[in-house]
């Protein structure tokens, strides 16, 4: 009976976890696939989706998503690589700097794009600075949509100052799993800092790499209370119109629309990681 | 009251057989050393025991209960783990007690039982102490007083003093001895190290590869091994290997090893007999052989490759035809590398195996 | 040479402080001037240029922010819904936790992936059709709705840390303690439990983090009874700019206390997030 009781022990402790999983994950991701795929009389249908193609922010939010991915997360990584390797040589004090630069881990997008705001707004301290700079003598309007670049650039920098912790601490993880004597030999060999750098630490930080990209990349697709603090609707991105087909226009069919489409990037930039950089299931550590 | 049964064992890893059918019986209040190499199944079989490994067919036997079927803590058992598992978060003291307290027992006699058994492990002064604080020594004493404080009739120790340094491990060994005399507990003991096996055990079980390969009294084990591995395996060196020949004529059977005929013991001579012409394998120990001045009856030709002088005795390393042999001589004998010398067999000392199977040919007793 | 080596030597010392003070500048100016914009008064949010120095200190903006209708309801919403969270999380996912570390069985790779790939879902497409559901089983604008969304997203991160915690709580211990006389409960309440239970207190706070600062489904699912993020959102377009910096703030407060508490546990909490 013994036997039997050990065999069914770990399914049982899983029981409940699959359950919920099933009801608040599984079966709503289906509904979301009904909701944006139904007809009202239940036939399949692409209406949600053509109309959602058709509105007019469809194009710019699609747009401003991937601008976004494509200027946050290559300033992200370049940031936390550094981060991380300085953390790494484990100076004095290391650990209250690690302490710092993972404060934004724990902050919302919502409250950095906040913060952010009274950096950036028209008598913010942005503007303070510039001003007793001498630069400006009037206020520089970064949020406003006259200055569509520089309101972008404003979402790029308080998106890349919140999230980069994430990137460095996966990295950090990472590196921390690499015994000491690969960075030791290649000091014996005479090695600058910034070869071994390029050509010991990177490549073998490629499967943490690979991981913070796949994190972040999901997450970018998710942007939107950044957005809306810092730009309200003047840039609309894809989370931010699900929310607003959503809460706004009461629509849930176009709003489970945006929802699959992102859903669909996020596994599409997943397989595209996974394959552009050909780590081995065993080289990620997934055993 | 509380003999041991392990009947036809059988515990399978994935690929690993790590128990294959192990029958063995071990008295009450016997103290039985189980003996072999790593990876072996020594601690397999103690865990199959313990209730912490259900077995994959036999049954274990407890006294006269059943209790293949059983939970650990329905066994009656102590246990000292090879790698301690003291509690971290526990004092010694609440390490001590921590099976009492499970039994519910009055707070008085805790502290008596944990006082006393502190005390036998000399660990009164450490009581308040957290394992962190303590030397890798003295957590190993920890596990051994958790264990006996709860004067449990099977006492399991699997290898408690294998992380000591010489010394400590050389008093803990006499320590131990004392203690199972004072409280007499059935007690299996596992180590791979063989002069506590043969210090500490009433009987040894030699295990190789999952099977019990021999179990008898210490000294029967070192001088009757029933294989080559057991001869192979205990002794330091171990027993020495040489092929020959039987060679059987009406005076009775010899034996041609390189060049020499030996001449075995009349015990032997019938079944040596019985395999005229047939390959044989020749084991003895280092200290009974000895060198002679000249060619006589029993010796064969040798050259002394390697004298390392031990203080108690001379280890030599010497080359038997193509076969190097181990031998052990008194400290002030004379005698130099490179040197040819004659080895002595003591015929009476010679355990003649099977050279395809390794098995001990028995003495034909009269 | 030896001098030459040891000025390479400083120089290496400086730029390496040098970078990571600079680094750490452009990690906490943003805080410390919402900080400043969150204790100024109300009219200082229109000065311009304004102060970096703490100069006219006020608490008259976070007063107007916390007596603002609406808010101090949220601030109670948001510690219920994240207490109910880490509740829901724990009780469900430290035994999945603990039988991923312990066991091995049939379907456990299958597990670990199913676990790795729900953590991808973008929180829209779980928020979306249960806002649907929730409307017809009532428990629209409750917080256990919400609760319920941000335990599903919390899920997975903590079965996953928590097998984490449990495979570093050697075997040997529980296994010990069974010989002792525990039954397996009783072992892992006596020894396991202990030795886990900082781990799992760090596990509670990382729960804690994600669902105060969601605010996606939080929005979504509420009406009036919002969590913080979720009046603060909702309010954006039309609320004063003090009242937003006070409402940053009041966000980010936490974030800094749990961040410190748990700071021996970052690696392990959010560095292996995608394992
Ligand atoms: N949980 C397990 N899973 C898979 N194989 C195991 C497991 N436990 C033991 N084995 C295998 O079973 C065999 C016997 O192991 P066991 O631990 O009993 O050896 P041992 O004699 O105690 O060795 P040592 O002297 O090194 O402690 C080994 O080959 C081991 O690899
Ligand atoms: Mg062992």
């Amino acid at each position: 009976m013994r036997v039997k009781s050990e065999t069914i022990l770990p399914y049982s402790l899983l029981v409940p976890t699959l359950i919920f999983v099933i009801l608040l994950i599984v079966v709503p991701i289906g509904q979301a696939f009904l909701l944006a795929f139904q007809a009202p009389d239940s036939s399949f249908t692409f209406a949600h989706f053509q109309k959602m193609a058709n509105d007019t922010s469809f194009g710019d939010a699609l747009r401003f998503t991937f601008l976004l991915l494509i200027f946050i997360v290559p300033m992200q990584v370049v940031l936390a690589i550094i981060m991380a390797l300085l953390i790494h040589t484990r100076f004095k004090g290391h650990t209250l700097f690690l302490y710092i630069y993972a404060i934004p881990l724990a902050i919302s997008d919502l409250a950095a794009g906040i913060a952010w705001l009274s950096i950036f707004t028209e008598r913010g301290y942005l503007n303070s600075i510039l001003n007793q700079l001498g630069i400006f003598d009037k206020p520089f309007l970064f949020l406003s949509y006259q200055n569509l670049p520089a309101m972008f650039g404003t979402i790029v920098v308080a998106e890349s100052w919140r999230a980069t912790a994430i990137v460095m601490t996966i990295l950090l993880a990472g590196l921390q799993v690499i015994p000491r004597d690969y960075f030791e030999a290649a000091d014996v060999f005479g090695a600058t800092t910034l070869k071994r750098t390029l050509f010991v630490v990177l490549p073998l930080l490629r499967p943490s790499l690979q991981n913070a990209l796949i994190i972040r990349t999901i997450f970018a697709f998710q942007t939107f209370a950044v957005v809306f603090a810092l730009a309200g609707r003047v840039i609309p991105v894809l989370a931010g119109e699900s929310y607003n087909w959503y809460v706004a226009n009461r629509n849930p069919n176009i709003a489970a629309a945006y929802a699959v489409l992102v859903l669909i990037f996020t596994v599409a930039a997943t397989w595209f990681y996974l394959h552009f950089f050909q780590t081995s299931a065993a080289e990620a550590g997934y055993d | 009251m509380a003999g041991i049964r392990f009947q036809s064992i059988r515990k399978v890893f994935g690929k690993t057989v790590a128990a294959d059918s192990v029958s063995l019986e071990i008295r009450d209040g016997e103290f039985m050393v189980l003996l072999g190499p790593s990876g072996c199944g020594k601690t397999t079989l103690l865990r199959c025991l313990a209730g912490l490994e259900h077995v994959d067919g036999g049954r274990v036997f407890i006294g006269d209960r059943d209790v293949t079927d059983r939970a650990p803590r329905d066994r009656r058992i102590a246990m000292v783990f090879q790698s301690y598992a003291v509690f971290p978060h526990l004092t010694v003291f609440d390490n001590i007690a921590f099976g009492l307290k499970m039994q519910g027992r009055p707070r008085d006699e805790i502290k008596r039982r944990v006082e006393e058994s502190a005390r036998l492990l000399e660990l009164t002064d450490f009581l308040k102490r957290y394992p962190a604080q303590l030397s890798g020594g003295q957590r190993q004493r920890v596990a051994v007083a958790r264990a006996i404080v709860m004067q449990a009739a099977v006492l399991l120790m699997d290898e408690p003093l294998s992380n000591l340094d010489a010394l400590l491990r050389l008093q803990m060994r006499a320590e131990l001895k004392r203690l199972h005399q004072e409280i007499k507990a059935t007690t299996i003991y596992v180590t791979h190290d063989q002069v506590e096996a043969l210090s500490l055990g009433d009987r040894i079980a030699v295990m190789q590869s999952g099977r019990i390969v021999q179990c008898d009294v210490p000294m029967n084990i070192y001088d009757y091994p029933a294989n080559k591995f057991v001869g192979g395996f205990i002794g330091t060196p171990p027993m020495n290997f040489l092929p020959g020949v039987v060679h059987a004529n009406g005076d009775g059977p010899t034996v041609v090893v390189g060049e020499s005929h030996l001449a075995p013991a009349p015990a032997f001579a019938h079944a040596l007999s019985a395999k005229n012409g047939e390959p044989i394998l020749l084991g003895i120990r280092p200290e009974n052989l000895t060198l002679a001045p000249n060619q006589q009856a029993n010796t064969i030709r040798a050259r002394v490759r390697v004298v390392e002088p031990l203080g108690s005795h001379k280890l030599l390393t010497m080359q038997v035809g193509t076969e190097i042999s181990k031998v052990s001589v008194a400290p002030d004998q004379r005698v130099a590398p490179n040197e040819d010398v004659w080895l002595h067999f003591d015929p009476e000392k010679i355990r003649w195996m099977d050279a395809a199977t390794g098995e001990a040919i028995s003495a034909t007793v009269e | 040479m030896p001098s030459t080596l040891s000025r390479r030597y400083i120089l290496g010392r400086v730029s390496l402080y040098g970078g990571a003070i600079l680094l750490a500048l452009w990690t906490l100016a943003p805080l410390y001037l919402i900080a400043l914009a969150a204790f100024s008064t109300r009219q200082a949010t229109f000065q311009w240029p304004k102060p970096f120095l703490p100069t006219d200190f006020s608490i008259d903006t976070m007063q107007f922010f916390v007596n603002s209708r609406g808010v101090l309801d949220s601030v109670r919403n948001s510690i219920i819904v994240a207490l109910l969270t880490i509740a829901g999380s724990l009780v469900l996912g430290a035994p999945g936790g603990y039988a991923l570390a312990r066991f091995r069985f049939r379907g456990k790779e299958g597990i670990s992936l199913g676990l790795l790939i729900s953590k991808m879902f973008p929180t829209a497409i779980l928020s979306i059709p249960l806002a649907v559901t929730f409307l017809q089983l009532d428990l629209y604008d409750s917080l256990w709705g919400v609760a319920l969304v941000h335990i599903a997203m919390a899920l997975p991160f903590v079965i996953i840390v928590t097998a984490g915690i449990f495979v570093g709580v050697p075997r040997d211990l529980e296994e010990v303690a069974q010989t002792l006389g525990c039954n397996r409960l009783q072992a892992f309440l006596r020894v396991v439990l202990p030795l886990a239970l900082p781990g799992l207190a760090a596990a509670a706070i990382f729960t804690f983090v994600i669902s105060w600062n969601e605010v996606f489904a939080a929005t979504i699912l509420t009406l009036r009874n919002r969590t913080l993020p979720a009046q603060v959102l909702s309010g954006l377009n039309d609320s004063p700019l003090y009242y937003r910096y006070a409402g940053g703030f009041f966000m980010i407060v936490p974030a800094l206390i749990f961040i410190f508490l748990i700071r021996r546990y970052l690696l392990n909490l959010w560095g292996n997030i995608v394992r």
